[in-house]
Order: C-alpha cells, then sequence, then structure tokens
C-alpha cells in the first residue's frame, strides 16, 4: 500500500515535450512509474523516447487509460492545463508549476471542489510525489527515497517545502528507514492537497506506521493539522517548522511563506503541534532523530 | 510588492474607485505645484512603507501655497522610523463625516476571497478589531462567483453602514473587488473609507499589495517596481534575478529552496551565529547562478562567512560545485566558504571541489548542515 498512487497509476506528461516535462517524465518513467503518454497541443502522434503524445488530455486518456497528470506547463498555462484533466477524467493531478498567480490558484481550486469532486489536484509549486519502489511523479531524485520494507515500520512524509522533503527523506535514508509515501504538497497560498488531506490518508494507510511533516512559516495550515491530529491521528509524528529565525512581515521566496501580524510563526506552529503530540524537532536533522526513537520504540 | 499610498490611489482610479484630486511630488516646488491644481486646502502626506507617518509629523494639512512649502519642505527628507521620505502625495483635503474600513484579501484557510468591512474605520482599525471584533463583518466570497452588487450590498447593511451611504459603500466594494481580482492583488484595503457631508463615499488612503506572480499579465507594473524600497544588496540581487532578502548577521547565506534556505537561516541560529541574509538560488543552479550569489554576498560588508547549503533535486551537485569553482576564479571573495552538498550527484561534485586544489582558507566541505552550520559560525566568530 501506499498513499494516492502505486504501481498501477499510469500517468501522462501535460508538457512532455517541453524541457522540464522531457527531463523529469523521462526520469519518472525510469524510475519505473508508468509514463503512459503525453499532451502538447499540436504535437500530437509524435513521440519523445518512444513515449506517445497527444493533442488534448481527452485523446491521451483515451488511448491510453491514464489516471494520473503530471503537469510541468508555464504559469500562464498551468490553470487550464489542470481544468482540462480534471474534465478529461483525470483522477489525481501533479502540478509542479512555480509563479501561478493566487487567483488563477483560488479560482481553480473552488472550480474543482464544484465541478470535478473526484479529483485530487497536487500542488501547484510542489516537488510532487513518490512511493517509493512504486511510482514517482514529479521532481524528486527516486535514489534518495529509501524504499518500505516489510515486516519493519514505514513513514509517510508530508512537506510543504521542496528541499525540505528531500533533506525529509535524506534524514530517513541515513536511517535506514523506509518510506511508504512522500507528499510535496508546495507552498502556494492555495495548494490543491493539504497537510490535513494527507494525513487522513496516512492514518488509514496499513504500511505507513509513523509520520514526518515538515512545515514552514506562514498561513495556518499547521495550527489547522495540529487541530485534526489531536482528534484523528493516532500513529505517532515528528515535525519539523521551518522559518523559526525568519524576520515578520519578509516574504521568503515561497507566496506562502510570509508572517503577519504574530500568526503564522514558527513558535506557534510548534506549540500546536506538541500539544497534539507531535515531537518537534528544531532542524529537519532533528526530526529524523526523533522519528528514529520513535520507530525504535514501536518496532 | 507592496504600492506607496500615492501609487495604490493611482491604482485605484483604473478601477473607478474615486480617489481625492492630488498628485505625487518630489520636490517642493512640484508641491505646491499640485497643491494648486488640486484646490486648497491640501493634506500633505509622506509616502513610505511604515505605519504612524502621522504621529511622526508626516501628514499635515495645508491652507494655501505658503502652509505648503513649509511642511513639504519639512516632510520631504523627514526620517520615519527609518525611511527617509523621498516623495509627498498632496491632495485636496475632504471634510469627513463618517470613517469606515473595507479589504479583500485571500483568506487561505478557507480558499476563499474575504471582504472585511466595518462602519467604525479610521487609524484605530486593529484596536476595534480586538476590542469588538463584530464590528468588522466577514464575507467569504466564491473566487467562482465572484462579488454580486447585491451582496455588495447586504455585507454593508449587515456591517451597519447608514442608509445614506449604503450605496455609495456598495458600489465601492465591487469596485475595489475588481481592483483585487482583475488588478491581482494580494491585498486591496481602504482605511479610511469616508462619507463626505456632501453624502459622496470616497478612499481616503489606500493600500495595495500586488502579487508578483501575476506580473506578466500586468505591464503596467514595471512603474511600481522601479520605486520598490530595496537596500544596495537587495537591489544587486534583483539585477541578477536572485531571491534575496537583506538581514543584518554576519553569516551569509546560499541555498537551494526557500524551505532549505530558511532551514539554513535557523540551523544557523541554534548553534549561536546569526544570518546576513536570505538568498534561495532556486533549482538547476549553474556556475553564472552561483557566481551572481557569491558576488552579492561578497558585497555585504558584516559577511565573516559563507554558508552555502545545497541539497540537490533538479540541482545537480557537480554543476553547483563547476559554478563554485567557476565563480571563485571571478570574484575575490572577502570571506571563506563552507559548503555541505548533498543529494543529486553530490559525490561528484565534491570530488571537482576537491580536485580544484582552493585551499582549505577559503573553502572547506561538512558532510551535514548541523556540522556546516557550526564550521561556518566558528569561522564567522573569527574562530
Amino acid at each position: 500500500m501506499a498513499i494516492f498512487v502505486n504501481q498501477s497509476t499510469k500517468v501522462i506528461v501535460q508538457g512532455l515535450t517541453g524541457g522540464q516535462g522531457k527531463y523529469h517524465g523521462l526520469r519518472n518513467k525510469a524510475y519505473g512509474t508508468q509514463v503512459v503518454g503525453g499532451v502538447t497541443p499540436g504535437k500530437g502522434g509524435t513521440d519523445v523516447e518512444g513515449i506517445p503524445v497527444f493533442n488534448s488530455v481527452a485523446e491521451a486518456v483515451a488511448a491510453t487509460g491514464a489516471d494520473a497528470s503530471f503537469i510541468a506547463v508555464p504559469p500562464k498555462a498551468a490553470s487550464a492545463a489542470i481544468l482540462e484533466a480534471a474534465a478529461a477524467g483525470i483522477a489525481f493531478i501533479v502540478c509542479i508549476t512555480e509563479g501561478i498567480p493566487a487567483q488563477d490558484e483560488a479560482k481553480v481550486f473552488n472550480t474543482l471542489i464544484r465541478d470535478y469532486p473526484k479529483t485530487r489536484l497536487l500542488g501547484p509549486n510542489c516537488p510532487g510525489i513518490i512511493s517509493p519502489g512504486k511510482c514517482n511523479i514529479g521532481i524528486t531524485a527516486g535514489e534518495i527515497a529509501e524504499l518500505p520494507k516489510a515486516g519493519k515500520k514505514n513513514v509517510g512524509i508530508v512537506s510543504r517545502s521542496g528541499t525540505l522533503t528531500y533533506q525529509a527523506l535524506y534524514e530517513l535514508k541515513q536511517r535506514g528507514i523506509g518510506v511508504s509515501t512522500c507528499v510535496g504538497i508546495g507552498g502556494d497560498p492555495v495548494p490543491g492537497t493539504n497537510f490535513i488531506d494527507c494525513l487522513r490518508e496516512f492514518q488509514n494507510d496499513p504500511e505507513t506506521d509513523a509520520i514526518i511533516m515538515i512545515g514552514e512559516i506562514g498561513g495556518s495550515a499547521e495550527e489547522e493539522a495540529a487541530e485534526f491530529i489531536k482528534a484523528n491521528v493516532t500513529k505517532p509524528m515528528s515535525a519539523y517548522i521551518a522559518g523559526v529565525t525568519a524576520p515578520a512581515g519578509k516574504k521568503m521566496g515561497h507566496a506562502g511563506a510570509i508572517v503577519s501580524g504574530g500568526k503564522g510563526t514558527a513558535q506557534g506552529k510548534m506549540e500546536a503541534l506538541r500539544a497534539a503530540g507531535v515531537k518537534v524537532g528544531l532542524n529537519p536533522t532533528e526530526a529524523g532523530d526523533l522519528m528514529a526513537e520513535i520507530i525504535k520504540s514501536i518496532s | 510588492m507592496d504600492l506607496f499610498e500615492y501609487q495604490g490611489k493611482q491604482y485605484f482610479a483604473r478601477f473607478d474607485i474615486p480617489v481625492s484630486p492630488g498628485g505625487a511630488a518630489d520636490t517642493v516646488d512640484e508641491a505646491v505645484k499640485v497643491a494648486d491644481a488640486s484646490g486648497y486646502p491640501v493634506v500633505v502626506k509622506a509616502q513610505v512603507q511604515v505605519g504612524g507617518r502621522g504621529k511622526a509629523g508626516g501628514i499635515k494639512l495645508a491652507n494655501n501655497a505658503e502652509e505648503t512649502r513649509f511642511h513639504a519642505n519639512n516632510i520631504l527628507g523627514m526620517d520615519i522610523k527609518g525611511h527617509v521620505v523621498k516623495r509627498v502625495w498632496v491632495e485636496n483635503a475632504s471634510d469627513i463625516d463618517e470613517e469606515y474600513y473595507a479589504s479583500f484579501t485571500l483568506d487561505r484557510a478557507a480558499k476563499k476571497h474575504l471582504l472585511m468591512l466595518s462602519a467604525q474605520g479610521g487609524v484605530e482599525i486593529e484596536e476595534v478589531a480586538e476590542k469588538d471584533p463584530d464590528a468588522i463583518i466577514k464575507l467569504h466570497i466564491d473566487p467562482v462567483d465572484g462579488l454580486s452588487a447585491a451582496a455588495a450590498h447586504k455585507a454593508a447593511v449587515e456591517a451597519k453602514i447608514p442608509a445614506k451611504a449604503l450605496d455609495g459603500v456598495a458600489k465601492i466594494l465591487v469596485q475595489l473587488y475588481r481592483c483585487f481580482t482583475e488588478g491581482d492583488c494580494d491585498l486591496a484595503e481602504i482605511n479610511p473609507l469616508i462619507l463626505k457631508p456632501t453624502g459622496e463615499v470616497h478612499a481616503l488612503d489606500a493600500k495595495v499589495s500586488l502579487d508578483d506572480n501575476a506580473g506578466f499579465r500586468h505591464p503596467e507594473w514595471a512603474e511600481y517596481r522601479a520605486t520598490e524600497e530595496l537596500d544596495a544588496r537587495e537591489q544587486l540581487a534583483r539585477t541578477h534575478g536572485l531571491q534575496y532578502i537583506g538581514l543584518d548577521g554576519t553569516v551569509g547565506i546560499i541555498a537551494n529552496g526557500a524551505g532549505l534556505a530558511m532551514s539554513t537561516l535557523d540551523v544557523v541560529n541554534q548553534v549561536g551565529g546569526t544570518a546576513a541574509n536570505f538568498l534561495d538560488i532556486g533549482g538547476g543552479a549553474n556556475a553564472d547562478v552561483m557566481a551572481a550569489a557569491l558576488e552579492v554576498i561578497n558585497f555585504d560588508d558584516k559577511v565573516t562567512s559563507i554558508f552555502i547549503n545545497i541539497f540537490g533535486g533538479i540541482t545537480r551537485g557537480e554543476e553547483v560545485a563547476k559554478g563554485i569553482v567557476e565563480a571563485l576564479s571571478r570574484v575575490t571573495l572577502k570571506a571563506p566558504i563552507v559548503i555541505r552538498l548533498d543529494g543529486t550527484n553530490a559525490e561528484e561534485g565534491r570530488k571537482i571541489l576537491a580536485d580544484a586544489g582552493i585551499p582549505e582558507s577559503t573553502l572547506i566541505s561538512k558532510p551535514t548542515m548541523l556540522e556546516a552550520a557550526h564550521a561556518a559560525v566558528a569561522l564567522s566568530k573569527g574562530k
């Protein structure tokens, strides 16, 4: 088991003929992901290293039976690409595009809820998702993810930051701890999938025994997650919140990471998580150490 | 990007939101000229992006050209909480019967647009929010539906806006919402929104924050970018297209990814150091990007050590290493580098650095983020 994606997930890449789409689409395929097609309007009938390219998502779905899409197109085209995938019946969309206007994101999110409730969007501006050994959609380097081990305790990862997602995978690999699924939800103001969506799935996933959560300053997603954990998550957790030393009011790269009016501070988030029973590390390594202790105690 | 008041008012005017007649001025003579054209009495307002300018003496009423000259002369060049006033906004002074508050933002938790509206606007709005939160109504708006005139009117009634101002307020709410959505604002706020004795409602102040991601469809934003308040380091970084924020510490930071960069700041702080900056070189950084990053860090006189923290995903270790080697041949650094390189092709990268013959006084490599932070902080303190 794993969450959201597994070995039977069939993926198309929207933007397969572009630089990013080609590089990461082929890497995902090389990892073992079933990358069954690509979509680039006007380039239908061609192929990228043997992967057939279609003019539209609907055509690609009809021909390949794809149920997931990896979107790697520029910000201007991303909203339309997401809605096209949803309209074609894609159940799971991963959008790595960085720099989509917040107004567009808000519109897309609310359109999906209303018109395509069965579609899940991961991202935008996220590294993607990897269920090690089964499926890798996005830009994560597959080799830094430790395979889950039968008969041992495995960990689920959910993170708002791209590079810290890798750091979390790396911390677990250093300690030989297997990963069930690692989800990068992205740091934008309106993520399609949030912490709670992932925590709920991890809680229900028999292969996941413990969970690491990586948050960052800004917004209130971590505080809401803490409430959810308190009420619903029985699996042990460790966490890390980036931005303890970030000065108030400064926007540090991620559209999401902005502290204002004392809300959304790292301190507040850490306290909320501690109150929910989560072991909070002051840096990624400490969160890894805490997870190692958790695994030891439940093994 | 945060706009100055005068820019916010000009932006409002694009969406037909009524503002007082006035103009921006950089000199005393210009201020008098604008005042003459706007009609006396006028208000001369310091243009700085910091609160409390009224209390600091940055907002003055002038009844004639002479008084305008006097106040503009005082306010231009004034230092308000570290912000030097380079420009004033001069506008026709309004008679005020009542003051309201209106704003639109994105409520990230609800994932909807949020209207906040109050009949008790003015300088004390934050106090109102604290002491009498019910005096501010909050209305969520589905971005797909938008805000109808009827919904705006209903909100104004709920906020207890008096009958005589209802139509005017409702009309401005619809205009302000258009400004917020079509104008790609993160925040569009009017405080105070005033009712004049003549019965007109209009915006006496403007607080607008623009969504930088939407810049590609707003060529008109170029003029706002030109006036952004950046320090010299930030300006240099911008010319290189780097995500840089200047801070006050001594350890220069270069990392890939905003999360890792923030985390690097945290770790440096935890081991007793202080960060000189936040610098995210992003994914796929090459030699040019690394050279530019080192140049920006090197420009900061306070920096006494440099911590490069790279975790390769898209970014490949050997590219980062090549970048550093090349950067060192272009830039003479004033401070030593501590590097932590992990992830995609990290071993190749470390080998390139080791083979380049860089002296240890210039660059040392550490295997983990924590060890590298310890080393960088020790070096920053001259140890």
